[in-house]
């Protein structure tokens, strides 16, 4: 337990210079089970306020039961919810047959960049996690984004002690991520910890299968586990050496460096 | 394959350093391989991946995910990978060993609390091998390993290994570092890394994993006095919470708090957080809290909370030990943004004592620029004043980092307190402020039943430049609105309270200013604004005003610089005014400074805005 105050400690002193430097900031919520614990660890961080809008980016192809979890924390934790959605893209009949790197690109990447530039934001905070995969694992806590949302991984700035990058030139953003430490045991653990909510396609309801990721519905498949509880999730991940996000077609080959290079989460 | 199912206890960071080409990647491959921590398939596929474009396999490939890293074969940026040994948690940063990406190394290591410093066997003690030794010294990394690498290609001599461990024993003594272990390995064949080594039976000590799990987490810090430096206020409720991260000793309801510069005191009334039953009454370091006061005094980020008896030191300027990383020089003379812990302010560089060649530690004196990725020792000067530790006691609150422009250039650690010339008017100040009587009437109170806050305006300037009759009207002008305000002319203590003074001591500026800042420090305490001329100082102003600075801080000080050619105002001034002055303009002026600064409201009747009391 006590490692889990340790990262919990890191994150609310992240989020708390997060919402001092940036007066346009914002949270990406993807209804996850990262991106819910970041949402519960604001809380933490402002005693129970979450002072700055929730973003999701709907891409529309998501599976039904994350968007009624989504609308009934909202209202229970009266939470300002911002949906983007790349409209023309799926006006023009954008799916993940033409290709999975192209769709996510134009639903998750452009869709973010677009709520960004309309809401002209300048921080936003993120779930990710080093451990996910490798492009991850190289990022900051507090990490730049040029005028067109991307990310130059080959000059990142220096991260020093408790010291972020909090200043930037106009027309850039900064994006923020508490959670680069944790690992998913970790999430889990925390979750059982604090009890905090999480959406059930988690948990196996008797098939024996199970989400370990969750994306949108054609693009994430669960996984074989009968895994019924909190507990039984993070024994089963004790025991586990498969990588979390191999259900996750996005990742294969260099799909996701490409795609985080030009700006996705 | 052996899986680790132990619960972890604790996390602990460490990060891998050394020359480019070393095998800093490759031990972190081999690492994982051996404990069985890599995820299934993970091996097979960059195996299947380096055979598919003719290279050959290398354990590096598991970690360096760019593309780029790959093709070019080396590291780019610090990745942060895990796994779990004995019921710990590694966190292992693996940090570019080339120096163009220096500043990512520091990064890396700057997060670790132990590190493993890797020297190749073949190659010996290269460049980088040093530079990366001394910065672990000087970012606090105290806790390291030398692992010599890649002894398959010297045959596994005993020999090299000595030879090695000789150098390079001697270069750390320099600067008293001193290593844990010199572990002589072979990161591609797996010797010595998890498994004890068949080919060097001459070597008896621990392997790198046994190293890895003797490495201790970090000292309690909670046992050292309390520094806890202020984050941010939040009011979004009835609560006003001051928040923060303890980052060395412990607090409790009920503690008598001091916050440094300012010398504000007051109680912890609670301590609060979020979904935790029953609430907490207590909090140590390393932890993110919030606590309330029981009195509503003004504190603000960049405040250093400490108990009475064990303040930190508060100066103007401090001597350093920096390392530079940015795209242009550090150079003397220049404005640079301070952080130290959460105080944010403008400083300049003083002087540069040397730059320290960390090939030799060689040092090289008389230089006006600190070029990127040099270590210099210098001192900063700070245009207000700072509270901070010698790193040499406390890790957190004594060291800082420059920012130039948009970017964190530089980081460093403070070695020395520099005496600035404010000093016994700062400690006379403190001890005033720590005995200082209330009555019932809180400042608060006075603000609200006076319609503004206490300020002190501060006239200065050479002869006959119009700064009494600014004053004069000055004064008319906020009494006629209906503000509580009081002209204090220095002509009015010399006749009385100064009568005591010798003719000599009326010649110099030290005991004049004393007086003269303790009385505007009395009538600020009543509620007023203070307007005031340095005339009594004549051409000694600058010195008077920084004593009187010093005197009332922390109230709000607005200074207005009266010349009648232009010529360079004091630090800090506020309004400056050139030449023949329009006496109304220069009143409306500074009546938009007191406004823009929250001590008078935007209009007259109505409420200021009391985000807080002075």
């Amino acid at each position: 337990m006590k490692h889990l105050r340790q990262l919990e400690d890191q994150s609310v002193y992240i989020l708390r210079e997060a919402y001092k430097h940036f007066n346009n900031l914002a949270m990406l919520w993807s209804m996850g089970k990262d991106s819910t614990v970041l949402l519960w660890l604001a809380r933490k961080a402002f005693f129970g306020h979450v002072p700055f809008p929730l973003l999701h980016v709907d891409t529309s192809y998501k599976i039904p039961a994350m968007i009624e979890y989504r609308d009934r924390l909202a209202r229970e934790w009266r939470l300002d919810l911002v949906v983007g959605q790349n409209k023309e893209a799926l006006a023009a009949g954008m799916n993940h047959t033409l290709g999975r790197v192209v769709c996510c690109t134009a639903l998750k990447t452009n869709g973010l960049k677009q709520l960004l530039e309309h809401k002209g934001y300048t921080g936003v905070i993120l779930g990710v996690r080093a451990d996910e995969e490798g492009t991850r694992a190289k990022e900051r806590y507090f990490s730049p984004r040029d005028k067109h949302g991307d990310w130059d991984f080959r000059d990142q700035p220096p991260e020093l002690w408790d010291q972020y990058k909090t200043t930037f030139p106009p027309g850039t953003h900064i994006r923020i991520h508490p959670l680069l430490d944790w690992t998913e045991i970790n999430i889990w653990e925390y979750i059982r910890l604090e009890n905090i909510p999480f959406i059930d396609l988690y948990l196996d309801k008797g098939d024996g299968t199970r989400y370990r990721s969750l994306g949108c519905a054609p693009c994430t498949t669960p996984i074989k586990s009968t895994a019924k509880t909190v507990d039984d999730i993070i024994e089963e991940l004790r025991h586990t050496t498969v990588a979390e996000r191999s259900g996750r077609a996005q990742d294969e080959g260099r799909g996701m460096e490409l795609l985080r290079k030009d700006g996705y989460m | 394959m052996q899986v680790n199912v132990t619960k972890p206890s604790e996390n602990l960071n460490i990060v891998i350093v050394g020359h480019v080409d070393h095998g800093k990647s490759t031990l972190l491959g081999r690492l994982y391989a051996d404990t069985g921590s890599l995820p299934d398939g993970k091996l097979e596929k960059v195996q299947a991946i380096c055979k598919q474009q003719g290279k050959e396999f290398e354990y590096a490939f598991l970690f360096d995910a760019f593309l780029e890293e790959q093709e070019q074969g080396i590291t780019i940026d610090t990745a942060r990978t895990f796994f779990m040994w004995k019921g710990r948690q590694y966190i292992i940063i693996d940090a570019p060993g080339h120096k163009e990406f220096l500043k990512n190394m520091i990064s890396g290591a700057a997060r670790a609390e132990a590190a493993l410093l890797l020297i190749d066997a073949l190659e010996g003690v290269k460049e980088q091998s040093k530079k990366h030794g001394y910065l672990l010294s000087l970012l606090g990394v105290r806790q390291f390993a030398v692992v010599v690498n890649k002894m398959d290609l010297v045959g596994y001599r005993q020999d090299v290994f000595d030879g090695i461990e000789k150098e390079y024993r001697e270069f750390l003594g320099q600067f008293k570092a001193v290593p844990a272990q010199f572990i002589p390995v072979s990161a591609k064949l797996g010797d010595n890394i998890a498994n004890r080594s068949q080919a060097m039976s001459w070597y008896s000590g621990p392997t790198v994993l046994d190293t890895l799990s003797a490495f201790q987490k970090e000292t309690a810090r909670s046992e050292q006095p309390l520094r806890l430096s202020v984050q941010d206020v939040y009011k979004f409720d009835a609560r006003r919470i001051i928040t923060g991260r303890i980052t060395a000793g412990r607090l409790k309801v009920g503690d008598h708090l001091v916050f440094s510069p300012s010398n504000k005191r007051a109680n912890i009334r609670t301590v609060e957080a979020f979904n935790i039953e029953p609430q907490p009454t207590e909090g140590q370091a390393g932890q993110s809290i919030g606590i309330t006061l029981d009195e509503q005094i003004f504190v603000e980020r960049g405040e250093m909370a400490s108990h009475q008896e064990q303040l930190p030191s508060v100066s103007t300027a401090f001597r350093a030990n920096l390392f530079w990383l940015g795209k242009k020089p550090l150079e003397k003379g220049r404005k640079y943004l301070l952080r130290v812990a959460t105080k944010e302010v403008d400083c300049e560089v003083a002087s540069i004592h040397r730059i320290i060649d960390t090939m030799d530690l060689a040092q090289q004196q008389g230089s006006n620029s600190v070029g990127k990725n040099q270590v210099a020792e210098l001192t900063l000067r700070t245009k207000a004043p700072v509270a901070f530790d010698l790193s040499a006691s406390f890790e957190a609150t004594g060291r800082f980092v420059l920012v130039d422009e948009y970017d964190i250039a530089g980081g460093g650690i403070i070695t020395e307190l520099v005496h600035d010339d404010q000093e016994f008017l700062r400690e006379e100040a403190r001890r005033r402020d720590f005995a200082w009587v209330k009555g019932e009437v809180t400042v608060e109170d006075r603000a609200q039943q006076y319609g503004h806050r206490a300020a002190i305006v501060l006239i200065t300037g050479g002869r006959h430049t119009g700064k009494s009759f600014l004053a004069r009207k000055l004064e008319g002008r906020l009494v006629a609105d209906g503000r509580h305000a009081y002209l204090l002319d220095g002509e009015n203590l010399r006749r009385g309270l100064d009568a005591d003074l010798s003719e000599e001591e009326r010649g110099q500026t030290t005991e004049m200013a004393r007086r003269y800042g303790e009385v505007a420090r009395l009538l600020i305490d009543t509620g007023l604004i203070v307007v005031s001329t340095t005339n009594p100082f004549g051409m000694a102003y600058r010195e008077a005003s920084e004593a009187i600075r010093t005197l009332v801080h922390p109230a709000p000080v607005i200074a207005v610089h009266m010349s009648k050619t232009a010529e360079e105002p004091p630090p800090n001034t506020d309004v400056v005014l050139t030449g023949p002055t329009d006496f109304d303009a220069a009143t409306a002026r500074i009546l938009d400074e007191l406004k823009r600064r929250g001590v008078l409201a935007q209009a007259i009747g109505a409420k200021p805005v009391f985000q807080y009391s002075i």
